[in-house]
C-alpha cells in the first residue's frame, strides 16, 4: 500500500478517497434508491396527493377546487356511506373468523391424512388460483332461482323453500362472501399446514408420554405455538376482506353493490365515485377513511396478538 | 473544418425546407378517437378510406380504446391537453366537455343551424348549447319490443301480430309465461332495470300514464306524481301481481330472451346484432306498445362526434371536412348496413327500403317521437331508478312513496352535479 502513496492520489479522485465502509454504504443506497424512488413515485406521492384531493372538488377536467371539509361533511351525512361502511365491516367480521376457523379445521385434519394428501391439498388450493371474476360469474348462476340455479334446485329437491340469495337485501352479502371465503381458503390452509409442520414433534411426543388428551394437546401446544401464523393470517385476511371488490363487482355487475346497496363495500363506492361519477375529491375522501380504517385495524391487531 | 460545418449547415437547412415544404403541400394529419366495437371500427375504417380518397392531403389517424376505459381515457387525455382532433362522445357527456371548454362549437359555415334542424331528427337538438351545435351523430339508437315468434305460436298467439298496446302486452305476457311447480321456467316479458327498462319507465311509461318525467331542460325531476307512481305500479305489477316476469330471471333480460326463455324483451338497436345469431327460433320486432289512447313514446340515444378545442388552423379545416363526411347521408347508409345503427338524418331513415324493413322499421318509426334524456350522470340516475323499483319489489314499499324518494334523491344529484 505504501508504495502507491504519492503517485496514486491524483488519479483516484473523490471515489478513491472514500473508505471501504463508505463505499459499501453508497453501493447499498445506490441499489436501494431504485425501489425507494419507485415507491415514492407510484405509492407514497399518490397517497399524500389523495389526502390533498380529499379537500377539493375535482372532475378531472377542470383544475381541483379547494373546498375544505365539504367532502367529509357530505360523506358523513350520506346514508349510503354509512350503509357501505357497515357492509365493509360485515365482510370483515363475518369473513375473517369464518375463513380462519374453516381453514384451521381443514389444515388440522388434513395434516393427519396420508391418503391422497397431495391431491386433497391441491383441490383446496385450486380456487385460490382461479380468477375471481370467473368464479363470481359461476356462483352468480348457482344462486339463480330454480330451475336455472343449482343451489335452489337442490333446495327444492329436498323440499326446502326457494331462497332469493342475490335478490335479497339480507342474504346477498353472505351470498357474495361465500365464494370469497372459499377462494381464500386454499392459501390459508397451506400457511396453517406450514405452521403445524414447524412445531417440533418432540413436544407432542412428550405430551403423549404424559398421557394428555388430544384436546389438551390442541389447546396447550398446537394453538399457542401457532400464534405467529394466526397473527399473520388474521392481518392478511382482514385487509383482504376490507378491500373486497372483485367478487362483489362481478356478482352484481348489473346493479353494482346491490340490491339497494346491501353488498356494496367501501372500495366499490370509491370506484363508482371516481370512475363513474368522476367525483375525484369525494372518492379521495372515502379513500382517506379506508386508509385510516386499515391502519387502525392493523395496529390494533398487531398489538393485541403480539407476543408478550 | 469550416467547410465541413458549411456543408452540414447547408444540408440541414435544405432538409428543413424540404420537410416543411412537404408539410404544407400535403399531409395534414388529424386524429379520431372512438371505442372498440368490431363493426364500428371496421365501418369507420371504410369511411376513413373513402374520405382520404376524396380529400388527398388529409390523413385521419383512427385510435380506439376498450369501451370500459373509453370515458376515463378521453377525459384524462383531454384534460392533459393531448388527444384527438375529432372525438366520439356519448351524448350525455356533452355538458362535461362543453363546460370544460374541451370541444368547440361546430363552425356555422360548414354546419348551419337551420340545416341541422331541418335534416336531422329532433333528438339531435340535445347537442345544442346557447344556440350553438357542438356535435353531430352518424347514427342513433332507439328502443323496441323484441318477441319470440315460436313462443307466441305455442301460446296460440299470432306471430305476425305483436302487441300494440300496454293491455295487449300484458295479455300476451300472461299467455306466454311458463311456470313449473311454482317456478318460472320462461318469462312472459323480461324485467331488467339495469338494461333498458329504466329508460322505458322514465321516458315511455311515465308519459303514457299522463306524466312528464323532467322539466324541459331535465334539471328538475317531475315524475313524483300519480302518473309516475302508476307507471311504476304497472311495471312492478308484472312481477308482484301478474307474475309474468321476474327481476333477475336468467340474470339478464337479453340472456333470457336469447336462451328462448322469455317471450318478450325491450331492448335497443344495439342488440340486433347479437340477436341475429340466434338459431333456435325466429323473432320479430315491434314498436313499443302504445297506451290506451294510442300515445307512444320512446327513448333515443346516440354517440356523437365533436371537434376538440385543440384543432386549429388547417387541422380545424380538415376536422370540419371529416365531421361533415361522417355525418353525410352516404356515411349513414354505410353505418346502418355495417353496424346496424339508425341514420340520424330524416332523408336517409325514411327511405322505403329502411322504413319497411321488418327489423329496422319499428326502431325508425320511433325516431320521430323519441325523447333524449339529458342525464347529468347516467349510471347514478339509473341506479336511483333501479333502487326505486327494488324497494317496491323487495321491501314492499308503496309505489308512490318509492317515486317520491327516488325523485328527491335524483333532484339532489342533479343539483349537485349541474350547479
Amino acid at each position: 500500500m505504501d508504495e502507491t502513496i504519492g503517485a496514486e492520489p491524483r488519479r483516484r479522485g473523490l471515489w478513491g478517497r472514500l473508505t471501504l465502509r463508505q463505499k459499501q454504504v453508497i453501493w447499498a443506497w445506490g441499489f436501494l434508491a431504485i425501489p425507494i424512488v419507485f415507491y415514492s413515485v407510484v405509492r407514497f406521492w399518490p397517497t399524500i396527493d389523495a389526502f390533498y384531493l380529499s379537500f377539493t372538488k375535482w372532475n378531472l377536467l377542470q383544475p381541483p377546487d379547494f373546498i375544505g371539509l365539504d367532502n367529509y361533511r357530505r360523506m358523513f351525512a350520506d346514508p349510503q356511506f354509512w350503509q357501505v361502511f357497515r357492509n365493509t365491516f360485515l365482510y370483515l367480521i363475518i369473513g375473517t373468523p369464518v375463513s380462519l376457523l374453516l381453514s384451521f379445521t381443514i389444515a388440522y385434519h388434513l395434516d393427519r391424512v396420508r391418503f391422497m394428501h397431495g391431491l386433497i391439498r391441491a383441490l383446496y388450493f385450486l380456487p385460490y388460483l382461479t380468477t375471481a371474476a370467473v368464479m363470481a360469474w359461476v356462483w352468480r348462476w348457482f344462486y339463480q332461482p330454480a330451475p336455472v340455479g343449482l343451489i335452489n334446485d337442490m333446495l327444492s329437491m329436498v323440499g326446502l323453500p326457494q331462497q332469493p340469495f342475490l335478490r335479497s337485501t339480507v342474504q346477498a352479502l353472505p351470498a357474495v362472501l361465500a365464494p370469497a371465503v372459499w377462494a381464500g381458503l386454499g392459501f390459508q390452509i397451506v400457511i396453517f399446514m406450514a405452521g403445524l409442520r414447524a412445531i417440533p414433534t418432540s413436544y407432542y411426543e412428550a405430551a403423549r408420554i404424559d398421557g394428555v388428551s388430544n384436546w389438551t394437546i390442541l389447546t396447550r401446544i398446537t394453538l399457542p405455538l401457532l400464534k405467529p401464523t394466526f397473527v399473520f393470517l388474521v392481518v392478511f385476511a382482514s385487509i383482504a376482506f376490507l378491500r373486497i371488490f372483485d367478487q362483489v363487482y362481478n356478482m352484481t355487475t348489473n346493479d353494482p353493490g346491490g340490491p339497494l346497496n346491501s353488498t356494496k363495500p367501501l372500495v366499490l363506492m370509491i370506484y363508482q365515485s371516481a370512475f363513474n361519477s368522476f367525483d375525484m375529491g369525494y372518492a379521495a375522501a372515502q379513500t382517506v377513511v379506508l386508509f385510516l380504517v386499515l391502519l387502525v385495524i392493523s395496529l390494533v391487531q398487531l398489538t393485541v396478538l403480539r407476543d408478550r | 473544418m469550416r467547410r465541413l460545418r458549411d456543408i452540414i449547415g447547408g444540408s440541414l437547412i435544405a432538409l428543413g425546407i424540404a420537410v416543411s415544404g412537404a408539410g404544407s403541400a400535403q399531409a395534414v394529419e388529424i386524429e379520431y378517437w372512438q371505442y372498440v366495437f368490431d363493426t364500428r371500427v371496421k365501418a369507420m375504417n371504410r369511411l376513413i378510406e373513402e374520405f382520404q380518397a376524396a380529400n388527398p392531403g388529409i390523413t385521419v389517424k383512427h385510435t380506439t380504446f376498450p369501451y370500459a376505459d373509453y370515458q376515463t381515457k378521453v377525459i384524462a387525455s383531454a384534460s392533459a391537453g393531448i388527444g384527438p382532433d375529432v372525438v366520439q362522445l356519448f351524448y350525455g357527456w356533452l355538458d362535461l366537455f362543453v363546460n370544460a371548454k374541451l370541444v368547440q362549437p361546430l363552425p356555422k359555415d360548414t354546419f348551419p343551424t337551420e340545416a341541422i334542424e331541418k335534416d336531422f331528427f329532433p333528438i339531435v337538438q340535445a347537442m345544442k348549447r346557447n344556440g350553438e351545435y357542438y356535435a353531430l351523430p352518424t347514427a342513433v339508437r332507439s328502443l323496441a319490443l323484441f318477441y319470440n315468434k315460436k313462443l307466441f305460436q305455442e301460446a296460440g298467439l299470432d306471430p305476425a301480430k305483436p302487441p300494440q298496446t300496454l293491455t295487449e302486452l300484458l295479455d300476451a305476457a300472461k299467455k306466454t309465461v311458463k311456470m313449473e311447480s311454482g317456478n318460472m321456467v320462461s318469462a312472459g316479458i323480461t324485467m331488467d332495470m339495469a338494461g333498458q327498462d329504466h329508460q322505458w319507465w322514465r321516458e315511455v311509461l311515465v308519459r303514457q300514464y299522463g306524466g312528464v318525467p323532467y322539466s324541459d331542460d331535465y334539471r328538475k325531476v317531475t315524475y313524483n306524481d300519480k302518473a309516475g307512481a302508476d307507471a311504476l305500479k304497472f311495471y312492478t305489477d308484472l312481477q308482484t301481481s301478474e307474475k309474468v316476469g321476474q327481476m333477475g330471471f336468467m340474470d339478464e333480460g337479453q340472456a333470457a330472451f336469447r336462451a328462448g326463455r322469455a317471450a318478450m324483451t325491450i331492448d335497443g338497436t344495439f342488440r340486433i346484432g347479437s340477436f341475429k345469431t340466434i338459431k333456435d327460433f325466429e323473432w320479430g320486432v315491434a314498436e313499443l306498445p302504445a297506451n290506451a289512447e294510442g300515445m307512444r313514446s320512446n327513448y333515443a340515444s346516440y354517440w356523437t362526434n365533436a371537434i376538440t378545442a385543440k384543432a386549429k388552423g388547417e387541422k380545424l379545416e380538415a376536422a370540419k371536412k371529416f365531421l361533415a363526411f361522417v355525418s353525410s347521408p352516404k356515411a349513414m347508409e354505410l353505418w346502418l348496413d355495417a353496424v346496424g345503427e339508425l341514420p340520424a338524418r330524416r332523408e336517409v331513415a325514411q327511405k322505403p327500403q329502411y322504413m319497411n324493413d321488418p327489423v329496422y322499421g319499428p326502431f325508425l318509426k320511433a325516431l320521430d317521437y323519441s325523447k333524449v334524456t339529458l342525464f347529468v350522470d347516467e349510471q347514478a340516475q339509473r341506479q336511483i331508478t333501479m333502487d326505486m323499483t327494488n324497494r317496491v319489489l323487495i321491501q314492499g314499499q308503496e309505489p308512490q312513496a318509492a317515486v317520491d324518494q327516488a325523485a328527491k334523491e335524483e333532484q339532489a344529484l342533479i343539483d349537485r352535479v349541474a350547479k
